[in-house]
């Protein structure tokens, strides 16, 4: 959009949308105005099956810093999660 | 000026519809079509939409453009993305990288012949854009033919870095200056940061050193998309007065 500042992930796993579950094939995450929350810009993050049209999509807008929180919890739990697969 | 353009023994009658026309590459594409229902002769306008998509602030303007006395017409420049809400193809183009710009100026060619071919049409054809809709009618109104008069509000990426141009984008607005031969407004609010102040005195320069026929007015107070009355930004006293300036330049230039 204005800013043009967007990343492409692709990713494996679900996602709930206004029909249901679908099969998710990649987050795209850009910062630039969001339709929603009450920003100029935000940390948007689309997670989208492109294969089944627009409207699979599960959207968030995010300000930046609690998008940054959300990283960190992100990583935090991964973290966790691997200790506890290996057993620790 | 009075806030209402009418007065109350006026008989208005308007129609509006989806019609499909030729876009770029001939691909047929909708457009938002608002008229009054007269013979004319009225002047035609161009909206080019913003990057939130071909929503419904875009086809209100278009209705509010056709009560002004205009033959109304804004392209679905995602036409090519899919259908859905405006949100969710607008969210599928910007994880695109958006458009091509040379498919824009295509598609809004579309739309100027279209405007051109109404019989009601008195001639002349002002285009006007928001956020990237302005940005695309800085490219519309030097590379596009039959263009009367431009507005660009608060478009974005005029001025562009070598590193921010990509295979879609691949020329700043800015440099097709020399080719822009219609009279130009710009609206832009001293909050936004894109466009920066600072960018809109770059642009500002090269038109004057250009010798180019424009008028930019800066608000202070108001950031990007402040007419956007369902959004946050909206800035009350500057959308009026931007309004006005947009009726007061058309108005001029069309007639």
């Amino acid at each position: 959009m204005c800013t043009n500042i967007i990343e492409n992930a692709a990713v494996a796993g679900s996602g709930k949308g206004a029909d249901g579950w679908f099969t998710l094939s990649g987050a795209n995450v850009s910062y630039d105005h969001p339709y929603h929350a009450p920003l100029e810009y935000a940390l948007n993050i689309d997670f989208v099956n492109e294969a089944a049209g627009p409207a699979a999509r599960v959207a968030v807008e995010l300000t930046a810093e609690s998008a940054r929180r959300l990283v960190d919890a992100i990583l935090v739990a991964l973290d966790r999660g691997a200790l506890a697969e290996a057993g620790a | 000026m009075p806030v209402n353009q009418y007065t109350t023994d006026t008989m208005e009658s308007l129609r509006a519809e989806t019609v499909l026309i030729k876009g770029d590459a001939g691909d047929q594409i909708r457009a938002f079509v608002a008229r009054p229902s007269g013979d004319g002769p009225y002047p035609g306008m161009l909206l080019i939409h913003h990057a939130p998509g071909w929503d419904d602030w875009y086809k209100e303007a278009t209705l509010r453009f056709a009560r002004r006395g205009y033959v109304a017409i804004s392209p679905n420049l995602y036409e090519r993305n899919g259908h859905g809400t405006p949100e969710d193809v607008a969210a599928a183009v910007r994880s695109a990288g958006g458009v091509a710009d040379t498919q824009v100026v295509g598609d809004c060619q579309g739309a100027i012949d279209y405007l051109r071919a109404q019989p009601s049409l008195n001639g002349k054809v002002g285009v006007i854009g928001t956020c990237s809709g302005g940005r695309h009618t800085m490219l519309v109104a030097s590379l596009a033919t039959g263009i009367t008069a431009a507005a660009n509000l608060w478009g974005g990426g005029v001025v562009m870095k070598p590193e921010e141009l990509t295979e879609k984008r691949p020329v700043a607005p800015i440099d097709y200056t020399d080719r822009l031969n219609v009279p130009l407004l710009g609206l832009f609010g001293n909050d936004d940061s894109s466009p920066s102040p600072d960018q809109v005195n770059t642009h500002e320069e090269a038109l004057k050193k250009a010798g180019k026929n424009y008028e930019f007015h800066r608000y202070d107070g108001a950031g990007h998309g402040f007419f956007y009355y369902d959004r946050p930004m909206y800035r009350q006293e500057q959308a009026v007065d931007g309004w006005k300036k947009v009726w007061d330049f058309f108005g001029r230039q069309l007639s």
